[in-house]
């Protein structure tokens, strides 16, 4: 190989740099917004929620819109089938947004008062993302389900 | 945090019967994440608790992020078996409760 000129090293540093920052661009337009948790998060939300025990597909009905055209406030309702007997019934529910910048949403708590594990409230979501709902039995079993919603307009910022 | 809260419970009900009662307070439940005019963050001050409790037992709770919107909601069920009264309450940031009583008839 010749060795280059002076010329061609500023070029070469000039061009290197240019490379770096364009790369450095791409990089930071590809990476994920910063407004948005990684799925790890949510997967950690998740087990420390169940102890790190795997949550099978269970019995969960998640009522949201298909599309959300406003994120600020979209209704979800939550339903666990369970008889709700103080030895047979759902404890806790978590309710986890994984495109949030915080993924939790809520936790409830159901008592054996409660009658039915069915809760409805308005959330927050960022944009299109899954809203994961894991649920604890007192016996300890998890169950979970998801739900894709797309989301026109995010409700978590500015 | 003048407004009353808004709830709905039925006056009476049958011993056993699963009642459903809806429950709304105005709050901006400030998420930490929002700019102001200037663009500065605007604090987080959200409801991050809210009970309902049953003639001094725990029927009901949550712990919230601010992933709840605005002017929390929530609609849940209780089993009733006697009379009596519900105390709502929910907590800030700030460390403020606001509580809201509703008594119902069961026969």
């Amino acid at each position: 190989m010749v060795a280059p000129t002076a010329k061609e090293k500023k070029m070469g540093a000039l061009s290197r740099r240019a490379a770096l920052a364009l790369g450095l661009g791409t990089a930071a337009a590809l990476a994920a917004d910063p407004a948005r948790a990684t799925p790890g998060e949510a997967d950690e939300a998740i087990g420390k929620f169940t102890g790190g025990k795997a949550a099978e597909p269970g019995p969960i009905t998640i009522d949201l819109p298909e599309i959300a055209e406003n994120g600020t406030a979209v209704p979800l309702t939550v339903t666990v089938e369970s008889p709700m007997t103080a030895s047979d019934r759902i404890t806790d529910v978590l309710v986890v947004a994984d495109g949030n910048p915080n993924p939790r949403v809520a936790t409830f708590r159901f008592t054996p008062m409660s009658g039915r594990a069915e809760v409805a409230t308005r959330i927050r979501l960022n944009a299109t993302e899954n809203v994961i709902v894991v649920a604890r039995t007192g016996d300890g079993r998890f169950f979970t389900a998801r739900k894709e919603v797309k989301v026109t307009i995010g409700g978590c910022g500015g | 945090m003048a407004e009353k809260p808004r709830i709905k419970v039925p006056k009476e009900a049958k011993k056993g019967e699963v009642v459903e009662i809806k429950t709304l307070l105005a709050h901006p439940m400030e998420s930490g994440l929002r700019k102001d005019d200037a663009g500065a963050l605007v604090p987080r001050k959200i409801i991050n608790r809210f009970t309902c409790e049953f003639n001094g037992a725990l029927a009901f709770a949550c712990e919230l992020e601010p992933a709840i919107a605005a002017n929390p909601y929530f609609q849940f069920t209780v089993r009733l078996e006697e009379s009596g009264t519900f105390r709502f309450t929910w907590i800030d940031d700030d460390g403020t409760a606001i509580m809201a009583d509703e008594t119902i008839t069961v026969a």
